[in-house]
């Protein structure tokens, strides 16, 4: 387990920050400092939301719940075998964020959005993109453990299952094997494979809806605040294994903890009402924030 | 006069008072209004603790007395009455005794009364008088006594407020045992009364019989049939009817509830749900008029084009109408089962990909499940004990068929027509009915505990 404790920050140069003005459509931050290019798409943003080969890219995201205006436009690409982590306030709009990247929002009522988002270079909000298989290719591990209320098998059987993904038995049981070894669950659940999901410990939990998301065989795993009802030794466990996780797939996490933004991921994305304020490499965005309203985050002063 | 009515009316003063004269002497025992805090309890417990006990009691006294004085008040007069009424059958005493009742609530009618008659309602009538006065006077010193005593006892460190629950806790007990020794009353005095029937029809007889023809002489000179029990054609007419109903009420019940939780808009859902649950609310008899006089012609002139024997009054109209009426039953209780269903558990499946079909069947069905079985056993029920539309609309014809197409009656309508009408409390015809009902309670109760066992083997439980 590999963990990396922030270094004290650093004194900031004052001019290297931006003053914060919610940027509307359109008008965006005025700052002084060369990059991102004004010309280009989502420059209200401070850092580099962009990437050479990107998995997914986010073009101009605008979220509406009813009239509330809950994403403003947001451009950020998210890379391959990366863990960027969503930072930001309670209510900024990361968990809605990430929700739009495998249109989970398309369930509630009343949300629309707009914008391009496109994944491996097809836009996921085209009129001809089922959402079933995009859901298989984007999974999602959600704050609180939801096991669905089965046996543990049949809890990471289930993805494979209504996909299809195993031919007889003996497929379906070395899918949930290995996913379950992936998840780092194996070992603990593999004598007691037909009892409940539900009865297992909140970090057991956890680890295997990861291991119910790896089962589907996804490109790429967002996770919403996957530790918050987690203890210190679970939340390690996790982190470890996205650690791990990271080869093979895209991880996106909306986290609360900046310690763990700061062990887990290699870029970090800081949200401020809707606003996608700053976006860097973490160990940057954690010692050198360049806006002002990342470093007031960082430091403890609000959020 | 004294009546009960004033004595109830006393006694509430009294326990007024109780209550102002307690919440003053607590006051008064903290050392005024400002030091209340230094009370155990807030000094409207204490004014509580005194109300409770001035009425409780003397309530307690009053309901026995009442209980009591009717019966020793009917013996004393019948032991003035000359002897060889005293020697007379007890049935004849307790008409004499109504007669002596209805003489007092007839005071001043011009009728001639029987002088012998006109004196013991006069002397009842004092007893009573002299009843309610030293009840008056025993409540009011038991409640004045309770009142002096509980006062007495009254000062800061007194724990009001725990005495007060811990009576209210005891009210409330009384009250949740009156529900379950009314189902016990009710099975007593049905077993009784099938325990008389069994007496003249032997029990396998009635189990396993495949005739049932209640009609019997009632008086010795009459001519009728000797009667058959077999209550096999009116139980299979029973699960018959209520075996149609459940085939409809089910799939559309639960099909309903899937389609106004999962699929349909808000405004659809505000809109149909009430509706369906007025559906609930139609009187069975309309529905009776309904499976009458629309549907059994329908079916029997469809018959009839298809070239089927049908009955005017046929199983099925009533099946599938009584189906008709326990739908809001099933969806209402599966909606809201479905829906109690968390959030996360939808998320976590269409997450994974899982289309709304998916979803609702491999993972809000089986969470459901104990709810929406729920939902189908009241259906079920419902169906069993329904009457109106049966009598109306499948007749009273006891046939042991499977065939949907004839007429068939059920037990519930059989214990009706054998209960309706001058009837004499000892032929088996009139004590069948209790045994019906008696057999017809153990039926419903197995199909509870199958239903329970069934949910608790296979329901899928979230936190």
């Amino acid at each position: 387990m590999q963990i990396t404790f922030v270094q004290p920050y650093p004194a900031i140069q004052q001019e290297d920050r931006v003053k914060y003005q919610p940027s509307n459509k359109g008008e965006h931050l005025t700052h002084s400092l060369p990059e991102p290019d004004e010309d280009k798409p989502g420059s209200g943003t401070v850092g580099k939301p962009f990437l050479d080969d990107p998995r997914i890219t986010c073009r101009h995201v605008n979220v509406y719940y009813g009239v509330k205006h809950a994403i403003l436009d947001v451009s950020l690409d998210i890379g391959r075998n990366e863990v960027i982590a969503m930072i930001g306030p309670s209510g900024c709009g990361k968990s809605t964020f990430i929700r739009c990247l495998n249109r989970m929002n398309d369930t509630i009522d009343g949300c629309r959005i707009e914008g391009e988002i496109k994944l491996d270079g097809t836009d996921i909000y085209a009129k001809n993109v089922d959402v079933v298989p995009l859901r298989a290719q984007i999974g999602m591990v959600f704050q609180k453990p939801n096991p669905f209320p089965k046996s543990i098998f049949d809890n990471v059987a289930y993805g494979p299952k209504i996909h299809g993904l195993a031919g007889n038995r003996a497929e379906l049981e070395e899918i949930v094997e290995t996913s379950l070894k992936k998840a780092g669950l194996w070992e603990e659940v593999k004598d007691r494979l037909n009892q409940s999901g539900t009865g297992l410990s909140g970090g057991q939990q956890q680890r295997l809806c990861i291991a119910r998301t790896i089962a589907v065989g996804p490109e790429v795993i967002l996770m919403d605040e996957p530790c918050s009802a987690l203890d210190p030794i679970a939340t390690a466990k996790i982190e470890e294994l996205m650690g791990e996780l990271r080869q093979q797939y895209s991880i996106v996490i909306v986290t609360h903890s900046m310690q763990q933004a700061a062990r887990v991921s290699q870029r970090t994305a800081y949200f401020h009402m809707g606003d996608l304020i700053e976006v860097g490499l973490t160990p940057q965005v954690f010692t050198m924030p360049r806006h002002q309203l990342t470093q007031d985050y960082i430091t403890g002063r609000f959020g | 006069m004294i009546t009960p009515g004033i004595i109830m009316i006393a006694l509430l003063l009294m326990a007024t008072t109780g209550y102002y004269l307690g919440v003053r002497r607590s006051v008064a025992a903290a050392g005024g209004r400002r030091l209340i805090r230094n009370l155990h309890s807030r000094p409207t417990y204490y004014g509580l603790l005194t109300a409770l006990w001035c009425g409780l009691p003397a309530v307690t006294v009053f309901s026995l007395w009442q209980f009591f004085d009717t019966q020793v008040v009917a013996h004393l007069v019948i032991s003035q009455l000359p002897a060889e009424i005293e020697n007379l059958e007890p049935s004849h005493i307790s008409l004499l005794l109504n007669d002596i009742r209805n003489v007092i609530a007839r005071q001043g009618s011009l009728e001639r009364i029987d002088p012998a008659l006109q004196a013991a309602a006069e002397h009842y009538l004092h007893l009573q008088r002299i009843s309610n006065t030293a009840l008056f006077v025993t409540i009011m010193a038991l409640s004045m006594s309770a009142l002096v005593v509980v006062r007495s006892r009254i000062n800061k460190g007194l724990r009001a407020r725990n005495h007060v629950e811990g009576i209210v806790k005891g009210l409330l007990a009384v009250c949740s045992t009156i529900a379950v020794f009314t189902t016990i009353g009710i099975v007593i005095s049905v077993l009784y009364e099938s325990l008389r029937f069994f007496q003249a029809v032997p029990v396998t007889e009635f189990l396993f019989g495949l005739k049932w023809s209640p009609q019997m002489a009632i008086r010795s000179d009459q001519v009728g049939s000797s009667g058959a029990f077999g209550a096999v054609p009116v139980f299979a007419g029973t699960l018959l009817i209520s075996g149609i109903a459940m085939c409809v009420s089910v799939p559309i019940g639960l099909m309903a509830a899937i389609y106004l939780s999962e699929y349909a808009g808000k405004t659809f859902r505000a809109i149909a749900k009430p509706l369906m649950e007025i559906l609930a609310g139609v009187p069975t008899v309309v529905y009776g008029f309904f499976a009458a006089l629309v549907v059994a012609p329908v079916i029997r002139s469809l018959g009839v084009t298809l070239g089927l024997d049908v009955a005017s009054e046929s199983a099925l109209a009533a099946g599938l109408v009584m189906g008709i009426m326990i739908i809001p039953f099933v969806s209402s209780l599966s909606d809201d089962m479905i829906n109690a269903v968390p959030q996360s558990l939808r998320d976590g499946a269409y997450s994974l990909g899982a289309t709304r079909s998916e979803t609702v069947k491999h993972v809000l069905l089986p969470a459901a499940l104990p709810g929406i079985v729920g939902g189908v056993l009241l259906a079920v029920s419902r169906a069993i004990g329904e009457t109106m539309i049966v009598v109306m609309a499948a007749g009273l014809t006891a046939n042991l068929t499977l065939n949907p197409f004839k007429t068939v009656t059920t037990v519930t309508v059989q214990i009706v027509t054998l209960l309706v009408g001058d009837q004499e409390f000892d032929s088996p015809k009139t004590l069948a009915a209790f045994a019906l009902g008696l057999l017809l309670f153990v039926v419903t109760l197995v199909l509870n505990v199958i239903a329970l066992y069934v949910v608790r083997r296979y329901r899928e439980q979230y936190e």
